[in-house]
């Protein structure tokens, strides 16, 4: 049968042998399905193309990436990801890859506790001052980011936190991340408070309703905050080129700039082969939560 | 199992809207009581107070011997079921009735008893290994109970519970739900309902007592039947009964018997005049469209009308008069309706006196009750 599944099947004549007509249709629909789906490969391709580019690329050999355009290494080469693995550092990437971690994990988690705990104050419950603290709140997210740089600084530096992680993730361990605070609001505002009323007649505490009821109900929206923050944080450059100061605490996002500047003659391959590298960890969150995701972002609530 | 009191009961909400004037309710152990009154009147209100979802800002709540104000929900022995049935969406059926029973930490092997005792009264074991999303309406009403009936609480409060079910389905619910209470109570627990509904088919075929509200008061707590042939006031007789009863302003005039003129009408409603207090004067008159019989026109003690619409039912037909500014309406079995009868002729229409109400213009109070009532 067709490949494109949308395209319309007319229901052929009584006696099994389509009419003109209903030849003509099937044809005028099935080019303007091959038309549609034309478009969308080129332009699909035009915007992906970079991206594939990158991956073949740092199959190249250092020559042969700017010889050409086209992203299919003629001598395809692992030597990049060996060079490049082994930086000009005293460090492999190893090491950088779990610094990484050491910001991402415990700032993912913090986000996710903090950030639910505050959205569920402001969406169910009326306590004094809530206007004026939601107001707050939301115009913290107007703040641009530049204008805390530096009271943050000398605020983390008056705390001696310069030099490690904390300055990176203990903010988001005290819901500092204002959007995700108000994307979890907006799809709790979504949700019929009645099963939470259900709860507490069954039993349940404020606290026992979060953990039973809420928090399993929201799992879209908070791995959606979870995933933003886990990509946010990955490719965070500013952030750790203010705190780290040290080489052997850097992060994938400060390495991979580290290799430019330290090799006198760039070894693009081995740059290009970490980039993707660095890209992984993202790509592989996303897809794991994908269907999660979509759900979180889509929904924002629960189907009738 | 025990009873359920309210002691001038108000609720004020936060924007400072007075939603429930102080009210006073009884309802005694075992009892099925019944809160009916049209859209806003407070019934919900009033429900969530008794189970603790709202707070209450005057009076005081008694459950048992126990002032219950300040308890938690969890704490009164109530079981709720929502409207919307507000069942957990990722909890499989047996957990979703299990759950508070979990969260006592009862033991597992009595939860399990209790779950499929439950499920096999409301007929729900095929069921119990499925999501909330993947019941129909009715499967998941019943769910809903059985998480309310697997508690065995003191009372059972129920908001509108069958509103969102098809006609035909809330019939059986409501057979249902009813056998339930009987049940209980053979078994020698006894269960405390309130039920609140806006459809007055359900108060009538359900309550032990009803108790009417009208913008945060209670109008009158009876049941069913004296509801019915005795109304406390114009509210009442107006709200229950199918159609509603005609109420037409009039004036009472007292000789030998009592007389009411209406668009300069006057009739007689021999016997009425021994459960008149004293009054006299401009009245609403009320009469049940059951009540008033199809005569000639000019026939003595019927008001002459002019038909303006019929309505074919089945087994009876509307007839809808005009009589003065007033309009009427009168049911007529089908067999006894004369069906020469149109649009636009006259039709005389006599009340049956011993069951017509007169009711103060100002007040609306029923002024024609017997006085031993
Ligand atoms: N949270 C609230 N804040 C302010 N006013 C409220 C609130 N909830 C309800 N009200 C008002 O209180 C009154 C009673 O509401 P309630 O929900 O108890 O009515 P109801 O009798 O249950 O009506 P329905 O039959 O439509 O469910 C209404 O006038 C409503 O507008
Ligand atoms: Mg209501």
């Amino acid at each position: 049968m067709t490949a494109f599944s949308d395209i319309p099947q007319t229901p052929s004549s009584h006696d099994g042998v389509p009419t003109a007509l209903q030849l003509k249709l099937r044809r005028r629909a099935r080019t303007s399905a091959a038309i549609r789906y034309t478009l969308l490969i080129v332009v699909g391709f035009i915007m992906i193309y970079p991206l594939l580019w990158l991956v073949g690329a740092s199959f190249k050999t250092n020559q042969e990436i700017f010889a050409s355009p086209w992203f299919w290494p003629e001598e395809p080469t692992f030597q990049g990801y060996v060079d490049g693995w082994k930086t000009s550092t005293p460090y492999t990437f190893a090491t950088f890859f779990i610094n990484s971690m050491q910001i991402v994990i415990p700032k993912v988690i913090g986000t996710a506790i903090s950030c639910t705990l505050v959205a569920y104050g402001f969406a169910r419950f009326d306590f004094p001052g809530k206007k004026v603290l939601f107001a707050i709140l939301i115009a913290t997210l107007l703040l641009p980011d530049v204008v805390t740089r530096i009271p943050q600084y000398l605020l983390f530096r008056e705390l001696g936190w310069l030099d490690t992680y904390l300055p990176l993730f203990a903010p988001a361990w005290l819901a500092g991340d204002a959007f995700f605070v108000f994307m979890i609001i907006q799809f709790l505002r979504a949700i019929p408070r009645e099963m939470e009323e259900a709860a507490r007649v069954d039993g349940a505490n404020t606290f026992q309703t979060l953990i039973y009821i809420v928090v399993p109900i929201l799992t879209p929206a908070i791995v959606s905050v979870c995933l933003f923050q886990f990509m946010w944080t990955m490719n965070d450059f500013l952030g750790p080129l203010i705190y780290i100061s040290t080489v052997e605490k850097y992060p994938v996002s400060l390495a991979l700039k580290l290799s430019i500047d330290a090799t006198e003659a760039f070894n693009w391959n081995s740059i290009l082969a970490m980039t993707v590298l660095a890209l992984t960890p993202s790509l592989v969150v996303f897809f794991m939560a994908q269907k999660s995701f979509i759900e979180g972002i889509s929904t924002g609530g629960v189907k009738g | 199992m025990a009873e359920l009191q309210l002691k001038s009961v108000e609720k004020t909400y936060g924007n400072g809207f007075k939603a429930v004037h102080g009210i006073d309710l009884e309802v005694g152990e075992g009892e099925f009581m019944v809160l009916v009154g049209p859209s806003g009147c407070a019934k919900s209100t009033t429900l969530r107070m008794i189970a603790g979802l709202e707070t209450i800002t005057g009076g005081e709540v008694r459950i048992g011997d126990q002032v219950v104000n300040d308890l938690v929900p969890g704490k009164r022995g109530i079981a709720m079921v929502f409207q919307n049935y507000a069942l957990y969406p990722h909890m499989k059926v047996t957990r979703n009735l299990s759950f508070g029973l979990r969260l006592r930490r009862e033991p597992k092997d009595k939860i399990a008893r209790s779950t499929a005792e439950v499920s096999g009264v409301l007929e729900i074991e095929d069921l119990l290994d499925r999501l909330p999303k993947q019941l129909s309406g009715g499967q998941a009403q019943r769910v809903a109970l059985g998480r309310a009936l697997i508690k065995q609480p003191e009372v059972f409060l129920f908001d509108e519970p069958l509103s969102n079910l098809d006609a035909k389905l809330r019939a059986s619910m409501r057979v249902r739900i009813t056998d339930l209470h009987k049940r209980l109570r053979d078994e020698g627990r006894p269960a405390t309902v309130v039920y609140v509904t806006h459809d007055q088919v359900e108060a009538m075929t359900m309550g032990d007592r009803i108790c009417v509200m009208k913008d945060g008061h209670i109008m009158q707590v009876a049941d069913p039947v004296t509801l019915y042939e005795r109304p406390a006031n114009a509210f009442v007789a107006g709200f229950i009964g199918m159609p509603e009863m005609n109420l037409v302003p009039a004036v009472l005039t007292r000789g030998e018997e009592a007389q009411i003129t209406i668009d300069a009408q006057t009739i007689t409603l021999p016997g009425v005049k021994a459960r008149l207090s004293e009054v006299e004067g401009p009245v609403t008159f009320g009469v049940r469209p059951q009540h008033l019989e199809v005569t000639r026109p000019d026939a003595k003690d019927a008001l002459t009308g002019t038909i303006t619409n019929l309505e074919f039912m089945g087994h009876e037909v509307n007839l809808h008069a005009r009589v003065g500014d007033a309009n009427v309406v009168c049911v007529v079995p089908t067999d006894k309706f004369d069906t020469t009868l149109g649009r636009g002729d006259l039709v005389g229409l006599k009340p049956r006196a011993s069951h017509v109400h007169l009711f103060d213009t100002q007040t609306g109070e029923n002024i024609s009750l017997p006085k031993s009532q």
